[in-house]
């Protein structure tokens, strides 16, 4: 703050700070504060806004509660979100050691550049590149039969696995960094000593590298994770009629039922469930928030 | 217990660059050995060479006469410690140490057993369960040696591993590494840039310059008959004259430089009529009253005195404005010469010589 102050003088300071404000409190708080607030209410008719039926009521949450169907999409969305996040994982940990600590730098930046150019296209286009990579007649199958793999088209966009490789695709970036700059910034004299007392490589991961990477780790699993669940494009997209995410319920809520109130008790439940959901597994993993936050 | 080193004709390059020359050394089982040498000129890439992290483009490393190319560090019988000691911050001290054995698949009561065991050994009592950021630089210096001793290595290299640490621990230190060797009789090979921890501790020196090994000799050797001009000048202070070779009788040859003619003993791969360097050290230097006869002498004058302790370094200026360095003993009983007295500069043809530079560098590349 000082040297906020001290670099760009009072005036730009304070247009700095309020502006940050503004956005904190004009985008973020007050918006969910109102939709906090309308999620306690109930969706009435207009005429009776106001009226005696006008409470205070945890209705709307207790619908998601006495909606087998919904519980039932929330926990696939758990189980496939934490699947992705595994799946990112387990390809982001070799990719991130060997652009860290194996390959030369010059090499790296290359490497990331193609990575990121990606990015520069909208999620949307994204998604619907692979709703068209992995269609009856897209390009997956064609080369697959052309080559002889296979010897008639796969449905591919059918329960959630054209899902889970769409938010594979969408949010792996989220995991390589963290988990990138953690093994970076260790020394590599440390696997070298590990190696040198007679570690096998395995060893020398599982010792050395990955209990110093956890942090890195455990912010990519919760980003990812977190992003994977909130998701909206990636399901609407690539999802099939029997694979349903738990966004697609809040949306029907509030789009296709016009119900603001009920869609937002659904909305503060996923965030609620899934901040439990992740402390939970960070308390079994034994990783601490300061250390995410490091 | 211990076992030899033999580096044949190593070279190691990286790309154009050449790094490590056409070094050719054994190392007895049970040494103490020295590199010694300026930054950049090779030390670290030899350790590696011997530890495994790399293999050299040309030449062999055999320990205990068995060739190592192709075999990875951690199936090398050797331990290396590095110059930044590289422990494992997230593990307890007594993990660090046993680091080693818990690879190696020994179970935890035996690792325990053996932590404490070596932390007797490194002097560092009750330190087993503290974190490695709770010690000290000696500390951690002593846990890191422990660490190399645990996985009982035929051969211990360390990399300048006292460089961190101040001149009072470090001199401690140096004693410490010296008693643990001679106790374990494990072959040590010490690299360093600092000449006094080199002859202090080393049973042989190893001299290095540009890559090059310049000569492998015990302390003695190498301080009193330094093989040329490079490892004269790096190892102790010299006086320098620049002149030519006359004449040759017995080990003597007689130089010829711009402040007169001087007798002294005549270096390897230096002949008559060269033109090169004479070197004498400051404490086989002497100022008298009357020029000698039998003895080098050269007219001086006294400009600075300073004192260090247990010896007296005078400086003084011969009549071409070059300045020469005498030492002498701090002995209250003998008068220290007058500043800006007149005197002569005396010193013994047996003690000095004449040298070549340094062993040919990069050209024959
Ligand atoms: N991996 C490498 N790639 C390219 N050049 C290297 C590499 N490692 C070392 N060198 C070069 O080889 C030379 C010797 O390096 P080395 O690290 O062995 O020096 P050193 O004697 O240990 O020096 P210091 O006392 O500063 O540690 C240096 O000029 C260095 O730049
Ligand atoms: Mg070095």
């Amino acid at each position: 703050m000082q040297e906020l102050l001290r670099r760009y003088g009072i005036s730009l300071s304070v247009i700095m700070v309020a502006m940050t404000a503004f956005w904190l409190l004009a985008l973020v708080v007050i918006p969910n504060l109102v939709l906090f607030k309308f999620s306690f209410r109930l969706y009435l008719p207009v005429d009776q806004l106001g009226g005696p039926n006008d409470v205070y009521t945890l209705k709307n949450y207790a619908t998601f509660f006495e909606s087998p169907i919904h519980i039932n999409v929330f926990f696939s969305t758990i189980l496939y979100s934490s699947f992705v996040t595994a799946i990112c994982l387990a390809i982001t940990y070799p990719l991130a050691y060997i652009l860290a600590k194996v390959l030369k730098s010059t090499d790296t930046a290359t490497f990331f550049l193609v990575l990121l150019v990606p990015l520069w296209v909208s999620e949307i286009l994204r998604s619907f590149a692979w709703f068209i990579i992995l269609s009856m007649q897209g390009p997956l199958n064609a080369v697959l039969l052309g080559i002889g793999i296979i010897d008639k088209p796969i449905r591919w966009i059918t329960g959630f696995q054209s899902v889970i490789v769409g938010l594979v695709y969408a949010y792996i970036l989220f995991m390589l960094f963290p988990i990138y700059n953690a093994i970076s910034a260790l020394d590599t004299n440390q696997i070298e000593a590990s190696e040198d007392l007679g570690a096998s490589m395995w060893r020398t991961h599982w010792r050395v590298i990955i209990p110093h990477s956890k942090p890195g780790i455990a912010s990519g699993c919760v980003m990812v994770f977190m992003l994977c669940a909130g998701s909206v494009i990636v399901p609407t997209t690539l999802a099939s009629t029997n694979s349903r995410w738990f966004t697609e319920i809040i949306q029907q809520w509030m789009f296709e039922g016009l119900d603001w109130n009920t869609g937002s008790a659904y909305a503060f439940l996923l965030l609620a469930l899934c901040i439990i959901f992740v402390s939970l597994v960070m308390r079994i993993l034994n990783v601490r928030l300061v250390d995410i936050a490091k | 217990m211990s076992e030899d080193v033999q580096l044949s004709k190593i070279c190691m390059d990286f790309g154009s660059f050449r790094a490590v020359n056409n070094v050719d050394v054994t190392i007895k089982p049970g040494e103490f050995f020295s590199f010694l040498g300026p930054s950049g000129c090779g030390k670290t890439t030899i350790l590696r060479l011997i530890s495994g992290f790399m293999e050299p483009t040309e030449g062999s490393v055999k320990i205990g006469g068995k060739d190592m190319k192709g075999i990875r560090p951690n199936a090398r019988p050797t331990a290396l410690i590095f110059q930044n000691l590289a422990l494992f911050p997230l593990m307890p001290v007594w993990e660090n140490i046993t680091f080693g054995l818990e690879v190696r698949g020994v179970p935890k009561a035996q690792r325990r057993a053996k932590a404490e065991e070596l932390l007797q050994l490194v002097d560092l009592h009750d330190s087993a369960d503290k974190r490695i950021s709770q010690l000290s630089g000696g500390q951690k210096q002593r846990v890191a040696i422990a660490r190399a001793l645990a996985v009982e290595p035929k051969v211990m290299l360390l990399d300048e591993p006292l460089s961190a640490l101040d001149l009072k621990l470090r001199q401690h230190m140096r004693a410490e590494l010296r008693a643990i060797q001679k106790r374990t009789g494990v072959t040590f090979i010490y690299i360093t840039h600092d000449q006094g921890e080199a002859l202090a501790m080393s049973d042989r020196v190893g001299v290095m310059s540009q890559g090059i090994l310049q000569q492998v000799a015990t302390p003695q050797e190498i301080y009193n008959n330094p093989v040329n001009g490079f490892v004269a000048s790096f190892v102790g202070e010299n006086n320098v004259f620049v002149g030519t070779v006359k004449g040759k009788s017995g080990d003597i040859a007689t130089f010829e430089t711009a402040k007169g003619q001087f007798n002294a003993r005549l270096g390897a791969n230096v002949s008559v009529g060269d033109t090169t360097k004479l070197f004498v050290r400051p404490e086989f230097c002497t100022l008298q009253k009357t020029a000698s006869k039998s003895a080098n002498s050269i007219a001086v004058e006294v400009t600075e005195i300073a004192f260090e302790g247990n010896f007296v370094n005078v400086f003084v200026r011969d009549e071409s404005g070059d300045t020469h360095m005498v030492q002498v003993q701090n002995d209250p009983s003998i008068p220290t010469p007058a500043l800006h007295s007149k005197a002569h500069m005396i010193f013994d043809p047996q003690s000095c010589m004449i040298l070549s530079e340094a062993t040919d560098t990069r050209s024959g590349h």
